[in-house]
């Protein structure tokens, strides 16, 4: 069974991350974002009979009647950071079943006026008693800390070496009004001296959590007839999880990824291998996910991810792979989930050639992970 | 800590896990060994989670309480009240003898910390309900 071009991506509509929406709610955000992915498809509302969510404050089907639109297919989604790639695929199982003919994928951050712990939550129990009582600080800063000392001391990699994709997506932000560091250029030294967070990742290693919501609208493939952008196909998909996920504690080798074994699945659905692709939108809670998740994607041996970044231009300037051209969630903030679907957004729009200032110069394929 | 301070953060326990936080009292560590598959598993569930078994029938086992600091890290930004007047301090993994990872915190200059160096638990007393496993170097 194959999704090999089972399924086309006709839009796009994505808010700029920012810590206050002042005056919005977060049903109002998630409406905006809807309203400019069908716009964007060419489409009426009354054309999306097709629907998956992951709105924190609000199930799918709640979101169907705030937009006043009657899909005869939705669905919900539940997969942390991984929900918008995610959402992806399942839109492009439920057009290639011929459940649905254009299904919007949408994933936003929290209710307007606060924003939560992250982290993965309290984890069937174990965590509150486990972690809890020894201070892991907030959210997941402290298992991606626990990740980067483990891969220091397997791989000997240096601070400077793991904080140069950080610069290097920064430098992407750069050619990126809608980032939310747009504006605000950041040097090796200005990551290394931000403020420690969690030994050894600073501030400017770790997401900067923002208000927000993405959406991207997946019809079927004779849309692209219609679609007023290039087309863009899904080609493959996978999917991974690691055995002893709760919290990354105990997965049985903390600097590997579950990337792996659905970027293996990915590639093999596709006909495509790492050697094929222009770009590597990569989840980027912190920099030394994007190391790992670089590796296991297949784009540099395990342990020398860090040293690619320190050595090679990654940005959309590049003549070989660039990654998160649109800053990553690192520089163009993490709206919750939709911080996860910015990874998709972004690949999208450099594949349809609307990358404006980063358009990367030649996009064929890329590569996307949650 | 006078009364008005922040008050130290406990283990939420719940049924399951009773039996270990009692343990950790009489200065035992244990952890579930599935009696259908004879292996140890942690952290703690109702039902075995590993390979080829699905097992709900356990039982709690002394550990060694020996093993090695996996990883860590050095938290600078607490989120707890109580452990924000503590920063610096290290907050590890340790992979036990049986190869298992358990985290807490570990007892040494935060200068020293390093992955691989070789611990042993001790107790913690908090208060009369509760006893913190915690982690402390030993020579090689």
């Amino acid at each position: 069974m194959s999704l090999r071009g089972a399924a086309s991506i006709i839009g796009i509509g994505e808010l700029k991350p920012e810590r206050r929406k002042p005056g919005r709610t977060g049903p109002g955000l998630a409406q905006e974002a809807a309203r400019l992915c069908i716009e964007d498809s060419g489409l009426l509302k009354e054309q999306v009979d097709g629907l998956i969510t992951e709105i924190p404050f609000l199930n799918t089907c709640e979101f169907a009647e705030t937009l006043g639109i009657q899909p005869t297919w939705a669905h919900g989604v539940n997969m942390m950071g991984s929900s918008g790639p995610t959402s992806v695929a399942i839109a492009a199982m439920a057009v290639n079943a011929g459940l649905a003919n254009n299904v919007l994928c949408l994933v936003t951050s929290g209710e307007v006026g606060g924003f939560g712990g992250g982290g993965g939550g309290a984890i069937g129990g174990q965590f509150p008693q486990f972690a809890g009582p020894f201070g892991p600080g907030p959210g997941a800063n402290f298992w991606y800390a626990l990740v980067a000392n483990r891969y220091k001391h397997e791989f000997g990699l240096t601070d400077e070496e793991r904080v140069a994709i950080a610069v290097q997506q920064r430098e992407n932000a750069q050619a990126n009004p809608d980032a939310a560091f747009y504006g605000t250029p950041a040097t090796t030294d200005d990551v290394l001296n931000s403020r420690m967070v969690a030994n050894p990742l600073t501030l400017l290693e770790c997401v900067m959590p923002t208000l927000g919501a993405a959406a991207l609208m997946v019809s079927r493939p004779e849309a692209v007839e219609s679609s007023p952008h290039d087309p863009v196909f899904i080609l493959g998909v996978g999917h991974s999880m690691d055995r002893g996920v709760p919290g990354i504690t105990y997965v049985d080798r903390m600097t590997k990824s579950p990337v792996e074994l659905s970027a293996r699945a990915a590639y093999k659905m596709a006909g495509v291998g790492p050697q094929d692709m222009d770009m590597a939108s990569l989840y980027d809670c912190y920099t030394i996910t994007v190391i790992i998740e670089f590796e296991d994607a297949g784009f540099a041996p395990k342990g020398e991810g860090g040293t690619y970044f320190a050595n090679e231009d990654v940005t959309y300037k590049s003549d070989g792979i660039a990654v998160n051209t649109h800053g990553g969630q690192l520089s163009f903030g993490q709206p919750g989930t939709a911080g996860g679907m910015s990874h998709a957004t972004e690949a999208v729009r450099q594949l349809m050639g609307r990358g404006e200032a980063r358009q990367k110069e030649t996009v064929d394929y890329c590569f996307v992970n949650g | 800590m006078t009364e008005e301070g922040p008050k130290r953060p406990v283990p939420q326990a719940n049924a399951l896990t009773e039996p270990f936080w009692e343990a950790t009292k009489e200065e035992r560590l244990t952890v579930q060994r599935c009696t259908a598959c004879d292996r140890l598993f942690w952290y703690p569930r109702e039902f075995c989670p590993l390979p080829h078994c699905f097992s709900s029938d356990y039982e709690w086992v002394d550990v060694s309480g020996k093993g090695r600091l996996h990883t860590f890290t050095i938290i600078a930004q607490a989120a707890d009240p109580w452990f924000q007047e503590r920063v610096p301090y290290i907050f590890g993994v340790i992979q036990l003898d049986e190869g298992l990872r358990m985290m807490g915190n570990v007892d040494i200059p935060v200068e020293e910390a390093a992955c691989d160096i070789p611990v042993e638990v001790y107790f913690e007393k908090i208060d009369d309900d509760w006893t913190l496993p915690q982690w402390r170097p030993i020579a090689s």
